[in-house]
């Protein structure tokens, strides 16, 4: 029932908005103060969650390694899969981040009579990911059309490149598809892959079913209820949020101010939520340290520096009488005795 | 706080990239569009200003698929004036400039329609009829 939860927040989401935006002089709160305290809130919550991380200690040198470490020269270094120069690291860094390494090493286990376990690779996740990564990647830019006046040179590109296809009216474009495509393959496979639904909890389900009602709100504005969808309003607004004038011109359909309600609630649910992987995989330290741990002393930052490193020469001279006298073997024998 | 030096750049890039929109506009809006009022004809239209506005482009849409794929060029009639269906043969007798009148909220919005992909606008078309 917990994706079931999902959509009821998400539905009454849609129900305060489109009734809310409705009552005269609500246009404000939904079109301009929710959207101006959503941004406030991301970007503290983001610098805060970011903040904190970078507080934590890291005691270990903890880096995920995937393949043969620098050795000695005849041995062939795995360099992505087990960096140890910062270059190695920053391309590992750049890789896991623009091409998801990580989940293309994904893995589906099942038990097969005998019993007998079988680990097979399983793309399916790694391919949906980018999909959904790059179309979210893509329509924010498209977005900033909105934002941005006069818009910047590149939009062309990717109105050229998203709309290729070039039909219907407003021009389709693909990423309004493969993000749809993408989010209910991750909804799915939470659904139907019984070890995932398992660990699956709502707020696994709460974002993605959010980021859909968003993306369909967004085509049903664009190329459905298009009754006072003018978007020489919408960007007059849009760009009057950005340089602190924000006018709401004429009248704007109820479908507008639940497609910004809902940006709004991702906004603010963000910081606080998985969704801050965003930030997250660049301090991961599993991905961000150099495997150099056998030629550089990894300091735990925690340690007491009261506590000064104790030699087992050290400890033997502390305790070698007690050694000797127990019979445990000593490298330096006790001084012999005058007599 | 750990790793500040490369903590507070990445916070900083954020933040820039965050808040570039108002960087990029220097707080100016800019000026709206006010697109040519059409010539002559008085206020009239197919459908009312603000739902052309809305849904002109799916209009055009819906015309160029039934004249060019469906042959179907029966005219349109409105308060009693009959207009045929298309851009050169309907739209631009009375919105006779493209520059003043389409393009002035098309580039506002960044928006590229692709009619002029195979239409002439009244300015082509008259530099055309020149050349022969």
């Amino acid at each position: 029932m917990k994706y079931a939860f999902s959509f009821l927040a998400v539905i009454t989401l849609i129900v305060i908005a489109g009734l809310g935006s409705q009552v005269q002089g609500m246009q404000y709160l939904f079109g301009v103060a929710l959207p101006y305290l959503a941004i406030l809130v991301f970007a503290g919550g983001f610098i805060y969650r970011v903040v904190q991380w970078a507080k934590s200690p890291v005691p270990f040198s903890i880096q995920t390694t995937c393949g043969q470490a620098a050795s000695l020269d005849f041995i062939k270094q795995s360099r992505l899969e087990c960096p140890n120069t910062t270059a190695e690291v920053v391309a590992r860094m750049i890789l896991e981040i623009f091409t998801f390494r990580s989940l293309f090493r994904n893995t589906k286990s099942e038990i097969h009579d005998g019993p007998k376990i079988t680990y097979e690779s399983s793309k399916w996740l790694w391919v949906f990911s980018l999909m959904f990564h790059y179309s979210f990647l893509l329509i924010i830019l498209r977005h900033m059309r909105l934002f941005l006046n006069p818009a910047p040179f590149w939009m062309d590109w990717i109105e050229f490149g998203d709309g290729i296809f070039q039909f219907g009216a407003p021009n389709v474009y693909i990423t309004d598809a493969t993000i749809l495509i993408g989010l209910v393959y991750l909804f799915g496979r939470r659904i139907t892959n019984r070890h995932v639904r398992y660990i699956s909890l709502i707020n696994d389900f709460f974002p993605l079913v959010l980021i859909f009602g968003i993306a369909v709100t967004g085509i049903l504005m664009r190329y459905f209820l298009r009754t006072d969808i003018d978007i020489v309003t919408i960007k007059r607004l849009a760009v009057g949020l950005v340089t602190f004038s924000p006018v709401i011109g004429t009248k704007i359909g109820a479908i507008f101010y639940i497609h910004l309600f809902l940006v709004s609630t991702l906004l603010v649910y963000f910081p606080f939520s998985k969704l801050m992987h965003l930030g997250g995989v660049f301090l991961s330290p599993t991905r961000n340290m150099k495997n150099d741990c056998r030629a550089v002393r990894h300091i735990n930052p925690w340690n007491d520096p009261e506590i000064k490193p104790h030699s087992y020469a050290g400890y033997e001279d502390d305790f070698r009488e007690f050694m000797v006298e127990a019979g445990i073997p000593v490298d330096k024998e006790l001084p012999a005795e005058k007599g | 706080m750990y790793n500040k030096g490369t903590i507070i750049p990445g916070l900083i890039i954020f933040v820039l990239i965050l808040t570039s929109p108002i960087w990029y506009n220097g707080l100016k809006a800019g000026d709206l569009p006010k697109p040519e009022a059409p010539m002559g004809v008085g206020k009239q239209c197919v459908l009312p200003v603000q739902e052309m506005r809305d849904t002109h482009m799916q209009l055009l849409n819906q015309w160029r698929d039934e004249v060019l794929r469906d042959d179907d060029r029966s005219t349109v009639v409105v308060n009693g004036k009959t207009y045929r269906k298309g851009l050169q043969m309907a739209c631009m007798q009375c919105h006779t400039d493209k520059e003043k009148f389409c393009d002035t909220c098309h580039e506002y919005a960044s928006v590229k329609p692709y009619c002029w992909d195979c239409h002439l606008t009244p300015k082509q078309a008259v530099s055309k009829k020149e050349t022969h």
